[in-house]
């Protein structure tokens, strides 16, 4: 059992405090980082949604993450849209991207989708590349954008007022998968993953859910990419590769599968480990390079093996025994 | 027409690469009916190492032997240690550990070999064969060795007793144990096999799109379409499909939607096949019993 729900919201209010607290204490780069954290848990959430609630498996999310940021650039810096409107707008794109896109694949089983969106994952960066879209996404060169201002005059840097951005869209949208998740939909997508075959024979319509939870998922890629875009004022086709996908698998299972919360720590270990990583390079030259990969790849078959839950699932088991020798 | 057919023949070339690395996945799948997607970065380790024998000033011959049999105690090995401990869990638990093995290579790849693109050498050297023009050597001996193996995978399947027991073993893994068959060792043997074949088509893909950590990632997502498109669960609809995407992508690559988006021709097949006819041109349509 997951702790009673009085602790569990004290902790989501005290983690929230410290996040609100956060830009006011830090600047510059580690603020831009602190966006990266929030923006890589909000695609995390998605996936978590599709993979960990669901059961099912997308090794390119990396795609629909590219789509709300490309979109958000294109409305922003070619038409001229507000972002406030042009991230709502491309998120709903990618809605209507991953409900299409599932649609085929979520007939045939798991293996399948893997299948399908590892080759979305591959091919992503070409299409975004492809020189008949030049004058809409500016080939391999990608697309520049302003970063916002805070509005109505408030004290705030750029920087501190996008990493609020973050934080709300995050606050928002991790309470909106709470909600989801407890209530009968998220049931039914539970079901949907251990017993399919009950499932629909209890009423539950399995092919209209589980694109609908593919589109969602995507919805969620989609608002991170796009805010990514307005926190790095770019975008570019070779930001969005297998890698990107493959880092949210890593992020999601590291943080645990059907965690809501473990997506921060998540964020926070794709967000750091290759930092980490890139610092290394003075030490090692090149081949620091490999580390990322490394850690990530030894890390999933480990996660698997021993820590099925994540590190959410491990902080569990160890506040359930604290509590139970007592 | 001349450039069309020159096209058509580096199209096979490639399209044979392809429809053996189909062929190895499609031996994991209906062993276990599950899709390894470490079997690129695998096919691009064992290469890299026989980049190092022929750098050391082995003979090319002598090097792909050495390569294939150290691939295939490999195959066996990560089959042993890393795969078992998983076989009774779910698809997605199966599919994260093969995406870690994958990570795990391609670090280990650019770790000790380095991030540089290197050239392979190729022992199909010296002007095209038959006086034809449309094909190299090289393109011309890679369709030959990936015919070779086809028809080796095919004889040992058909006519050894340890194919027999291993087809047996995928098929009905609880009867073959009853007679004997030790079912554990034919799934790793075929991991071995899946592995030495993955290997030849990296030797094989090598001279054609250079030596790099990334190189089989295009590789095997059209070896996947291709084993999606003759059907997953027949080797050689695998096999053929392998050859047709290889055409296709380089046909369509050339006249209709240019060479910097092929990938996505890979994507249209996956999805356009999964769409119309999911169990592929001659894979069986599966019925499931509830």
């Amino acid at each position: 059992m997951s702790p009673s729900p009085a602790p569990r919201t004290l902790l989501t209010l005290a983690v929230f405090a410290a996040a609100l607290v956060f830009p006011f204490l830090a600047s510059g780069y580690h603020l831009y980082q602190g966006a990266q954290v929030l923006i890589l848990a909000i695609a995390l959430l998605g996936l978590n949604l599709l993979t960990g609630f669901n059961g099912q498996i997308s090794l390119g999310h990396g795609a629909f993450f590219a789509i709300g940021g490309y979109g958000a650039a294109i409305l922003t810096a070619k038409l001229g849209v507000p972002y406030f409107v042009a991230i709502p707008l491309a998120s709903l794109v990618c809605f209507g991207a991953g409900f299409l896109f599932g649609f085929p694949a979520l007939r045939f089983g798991g293996l399948y989708l893997a299948l399908a969106t590892f080759a979305l994952a591959v091919a992503t960066p070409q299409i975004l590349a492809y020189r008949g879209f030049d004058a809409w996404t500016g080939g391999s060169s990608g697309v520049s954008l302003m970063k916002p201002y805070a509005p109505f005059a408030l004290p705030l840097t750029t920087d501190q007022w996008l990493y609020l951005v973050c934080l709300i869209s995050a606050a928002l949208l991790y309470f909106a998968a709470r909600n989801l998740v407890v209530s009968r939909i998220g049931r039914a997508l539970i079901a949907l993953r251990d017993q399919p075959v009950a499932a629909e024979t209890m009423g539950v319509n399995a092919a209209l859910l589980k694109t609908t939870c593919f589109g969602m998922s995507a919805l969620y890629a989609g608002v991170a990419g796009g805010l990514s875009a307005l926190a790095v004022g770019f975008v570019s086709p070779e930001s969005f590769g297998l890698a990107l996908s493959l880092s949210f698998l890593v992020g999601i299972v590291v943080g645990g599968l059907a965690s809501l919360g473990g997506v921060l720590f998540g964020a926070l270990f794709i967000e750091f480990v290759p930092n980490l990583a890139d610092q290394m390079s003075v030490t090692f030259g090149e081949s620091a390079k490999a580390l990322p990969g490394a850690i990530y790849g030894v890390l999933l078959i480990l996660a698997m093996a021993v820590m099925p839950a994540g590190v959410a699932g491990a902080l569990r088991a160890v506040v359930r025994r604290t509590v139970h020798s007592r | 027409m001349n450039e069309f057919l020159h096209q058509l023949a580096s199209g096979l070339a490639l399209g044979g690469v392809y429809a053996i690395m189909a062929l190895a996945l499609v031996m994991i799948y209906q062993a276990t009916q599950l899709v390894n997607f470490a079997q690129g970065e695998m096919a691009m380790f064992s290469t890299y190492f026989a980049w190092k024998l022929t750098d050391l000033g082995w003979p090319y011959w002598r090097a792909f032997m050495v390569t294939v049999v150290v691939s295939f105690l490999g195959g066996v090995a990560i089959e042993r240690i890393v795969v078992r401990p998983f076989a009774k869990a779910p698809v997605l638990a199966s599919v994260i550990v093969f995406i870690g093995l994958a990570l795990i290579f391609n670090a280990l790849a650019g770790w000790i070999y380095g991030y540089s693109v290197t050239d392979f050498p190729t022992p199909f050297d010296g002007p095209p064969w038959f006086g034809q023009r449309y094909m190299s050597a090289h393109e011309s001996g890679s369709v030959l060795v990936s015919l070779c193996v086809l028809m080796l995978v095919y004889a040992f399947f058909r006519f050894t007793p340890l194919g027999l027991a291993m087809r047996a073993a995928a098929q009905n893994p609880t009867s073959s144990r009853l007679v004997g068959i030790r079912v554990g060792w034919m799934l790793a043997i075929g991991w071995g096999l899946a592995a030495a074949i993955g290997a030849i088509a990296g030797m094989m893909a090598a001279p054609i799109v250079y030596l790099d950590p990334n190189m089989m990632a295009g590789v095997l997502l059209y070896a996947f379409a291709g084993a999606v498109l003759g059907g997953i669960d027949n080797p050689f609809g695998a096999a053929f499909g392998g050859f047709a995407v290889g055409v296709l992508e380089n046909l369509m690559g050339a006249y209709v939607v240019g060479s910097e988006v092929k990938l996505s021709v890979a994507l249209a097949i996956i999805v356009g096949v999964l769409v119309w006819r999911p169990s592929g041109l001659f894979g069986r349509r599966l019925v499931a019993r509830v």
